[in-house]
């Protein structure tokens, strides 16, 4: 069943009588706030129940009810439970609630999500463009009357498959230029490209008169989305003063493949491998949090040492991404791909080991609902033993000693690209990018998920949230994670590792419910709504490397135009994850 | 002292490039490249040095449960007959999350009805995922997993029946425990059910 009750010993109703009611559908937590009043109710979460940190917004379409709903997440930084507010809607265009930006600053992305996908306009937003899908785009994808261009079935399986299937190729489905929808009254004569002038709008402007006559302009450079130190197909669009950055945009949605749609059609067991494509540095990680999200609905455990796979495979998971990530930073900084494949080294290592007990390096698909795939297969254990105890340790304090006293890499790293405390918390940043900012939060210690109760280990913390920081605290959870692994191959008892008779399709009673792990570049959080049904009503994923985009832009107001890879490498994006 | 730090990352480079050729000398009179135990030893924890594998010359060994497109097991008959263990029963299509396998259930030519075997399978390889769901769910150990990953072709990869047959002994070769136990299984099935008959 959905989250217990425990929540509701904090009475919002008493303290905003009149306009937040508990939200008592079955399955449903949280409390319903009339629109009117969100900025009210929001600012006293925030202000007198201390929920200063905004986790997620999202949208979900409950079309036979003829209703939208937006719903928020919010924490506290010093650790302990959530808090769910929702705001219900009338499905009529248009579909406006206050945004909350002016509140929670980490709204601004994920508000610009809801509106680009689900048409749901948020008043008071200073840039309320699309951002996923391009302007000019003809409906909101994710809601549930929109339908593709080649449309085949509401949900999978689809029926053509089986028992009278024919093979279909997807390209004569598709053929090129030919997977678009136009408008009724589209009529490509009169068509004018909408272009880019919203982004550009957007951006600040500005001229200098000096006294001598001569005025200064602005410049305008994009970086990308061709560009090799943007980790992918992201692009940045700066107005520069000289070499000063006074304003920039990230661009982003250049691989977005509306992944909350497919696995909307899908049903919950296929969404599984879907995930692995999400973050696919970490995929562990993101089979984890799916997981935890179904298991809630389900109100099912897994059995101890499926427990323990996880913990073991998803701290795995978190050293190669942190290798990687170190990596590709110091590829940044112009350190050109030794210390990148040195780190690559370790990596890969701990990937053989993903691909004998997963099956695949990258796309490990080893999470089930109610356990893992299968148990280690023999042999694998010592490795992890090897790995983990003798070699990595090793590893990891020689990359410490190539990188913490490098001058270049200290000249690049200190006081550039900082990022407050208080900022941190305001913009929603997760994961390292939150810690090395001065704030101990790590979900594993603030709201243990699985049994991470179990374990001793430190929350990597650091105080100056600059770019050396932020590297540096990536090793120091590397140390941490090792511990785990050595704690987690100790205490490892013997046992199933599924708890459920394995079934193609999982039955998941109707309800809403919210599972997050902290993932190795932040926060992960799956949002699921089921009615019911095989396929899910609602999927939504809080991808830490989206939504720590949104305190990209005021780390580098004032930087000079090349610190911005250095503070982008620093936050270690993954664009399948940011674009979704 | 400035450059100290430059210094020392330098100094882990120069290890490794001399490590590289130490670890030549003392593989003397053994074949440190192109040898399965030179592959090992380049990747175990006593690993020092060069790590790459020089794909193709060299190719790493890949684990049992590793998987790639899936393939159709048949057995054989006495008479080299292929007997697919395959009755289309639907499940690898409804569970395919791509959904890139089609299917068509075969009939008897005499009475037209529905018979557990599929007379046209295909898998579309190209949109294939290689999720190993469909042999996960398979109630019959009639689609497994393959360890051939060099699939790389000029057109498109639609496999049909023939094209993914393989038989039996092909998968207890590149799986032999999952093979053994699953064949065990299988036995004591059989042997619960002609005890039942009896």
């Amino acid at each position: 069943m959905a989250v217990p009750t425990a929540e509701r010993t904090l009475d919002l109703s008493a303290r905003f009588p009149g306009f937040v009611v508990p939200d008592n559908r079955p399955g449903y937590s949280g409390w319903l706030v009339d629109r009117g009043h969100l900025l009210e109710v929001a600012a006293g979460i925030r202000d007198e129940l201390g929920y200063d940190y905004l986790s997620s917004v999202t949208g979900v379409d409950y079309l036979p009810e003829g209703r939208m709903e937006v719903v928020y997440q919010v924490y506290q930084t010093t650790g302990g439970p959530g808090l769910v507010f929702k705001v219900q809607l009338e499905r009529k265009d248009p579909i406006e609630v206050p945004s909350l930006v002016s509140i929670y600053p980490g709204a601004e992305l994920q508000e610009r999500e809801v509106w680009d996908l689900l048409g749901i306009r948020f008043s008071g937003h200073p840039d309320l463009r699309r951002i996923l899908m391009w302007e000019g785009f003809a409906g909101h994808p994710l809601r549930k009357d929109w339908h593709e261009a080649y449309f085949e079935e509401e949900a999978k399986p689809f029926k053509s498959r089986w028992p009278g299937g024919k093979i279909v190729h997807a390209e004569n489905q598709n053929p090129f230029n030919d997977n678009v929808a136009y408008p009724l009254d589209f009529d490509p004569e009169k068509w004018v490209p909408e272009g880019e002038a919203a982004l550009y709008g957007a951006l600040a402007k500005f001229q200098l008169q000096d006294g001598t006559g001569l005025s200064t302009d602005h410049v305008v450079v994009n970086l990308g989305p061709q560009h090799p130190s943007t980790h992918g197909v992201f692009r940045v669009a700066v107005t520069l003063e000289g070499e000063t950055i006074v304003s920039l945009k990230p661009v982003i949605g250049y691989l977005h493949r509306n992944h909350e749609k497919i696995a909307e059609r899908n049903t919950y067991i296929m969404n599984m491998p879907y995930t692995d494509r999400l973050d696919y540095l970490s995929s562990m990680s993101n089979n984890f949090g799916y997981a935890l999200a179904v298991e809630k609905l389900m109100g099912i455990q897994p059995p101890e040492r499926a427990d323990y796979l996880r913990v073991m495979m998803a701290e795995m998971t978190r050293v190669s991404n942190h290798l990687m990530a170190i990596g590709a930073f110091l590829n940044d900084l112009g350190a050109y791909f030794t210390p990148m494949l040195y780190a690559l080294e370790e990596r890969e290592l701990i990937l053989d080991i993903f691909e004998a007990v997963a099956g695949s390096r990258m796309m490990c698909n080893y999470f089930r609902f109610g356990g893992v795939a299968r148990d280690l297969p023999e042999g694998t254990p010592e490795k992890i033993r090897d790995l983990f105890y003798e070699r990595l340790p090793r590893r990891i304090e020689e990359i410490d000693r190539f990188l913490t006293e490098n001058e270049i890499i200290r000249a690049r790293g200190i006081g550039q690209g900082v990022l407050t405390a208080e900022d941190a918390i305001r913009y929603s940043a997760a994961g390292p990018l939150l810690r090395a900012s001065g704030i101990p939060y790590d979900v594993r210690r603030a709201e243990p998920y699985s049994i991470y109760d179990r374990f001793e280990f430190e929350v990597a913390v650091r105080s100056n949230g600059d770019i050396y920081d932020r590297l540096i605290i990536r090793l120091d959870e590397i140390r941490q994670s090792i511990r785990i692994v050595q704690q987690a191959i100790k205490q490892m008892p013997a046992g199933p590792v599924q708890a459920l008779k394995p079934v193609y399709q999982v039955r998941v009673p109707p309800g809403e419910s919210y599972g997050r792990v902290e993932g190795p570049k932040g926060e992960l959080g799956f949002y699921l709504v089921s009615n019911g049904k095989p396929n899910p009503w609602r999927y939504h994923v809080r991808a830490p490397s989206f939504i720590n985009l949104t305190a990209f832009s005021p780390m580098c107001l004032g930087q000079k135009i090349a610190d911005v890879v250095a503070i982008l490498g620093s936050i270690d994006i993954v664009l399948g994850e940011t674009d979704r | 002292m400035y450059g100290k730090g430059i210094l020392k990352g330098l100094s882990v480079s120069a290890k490794r490039f001399f490590e590289t050729y130490l670890d030549d000398l003392r593989w003397l009179g053994r074949k440190r490249y192109g040898s399965p135990e030179g592959i090992a030893h380049r990747a175990s924890k006593n690993g020092r040095g060069i790590f790459t594998v020089q794909y193709p010359e060299e190719k790493v060994p890949v684990p049992e449960e590793f998987r790639f497109v899936p393939f159709l097991v048949y057995d054989e008959g006495p008479a080299g007959e292929k007997n697919f263990r395959c009755t289309a029963c639907g499940i690898c299509a409804k569970v395919c999350p791509p959904q890139c396998i089609w299917m068509t259930r075969a009939s008897d030519p005499a009475t037209g009805r529905p018979i557990p075997d599929a007379s046209e399978f295909f898998i579309d390889a190209d949109i294939c995922m290689n999720c190993g769901l469909c042999a996960e769910f398979c109630p019959f150990d009639a689609i497994k997993m393959d360890h051939d990953y060099e699939l790389a072709t000029h057109g498109r990869n639609v496999f049909d029946k023939w094209k993914l047959a393989k038989p039996a002994g092909y998968y207890e070769n590149i799986r032999p425990i999952n093979a053994a136990r699953e064949n065990a299984a299988r036995a004591a099935k059989e042997a619960a059910r002609v005890a039942r008959e009896a």
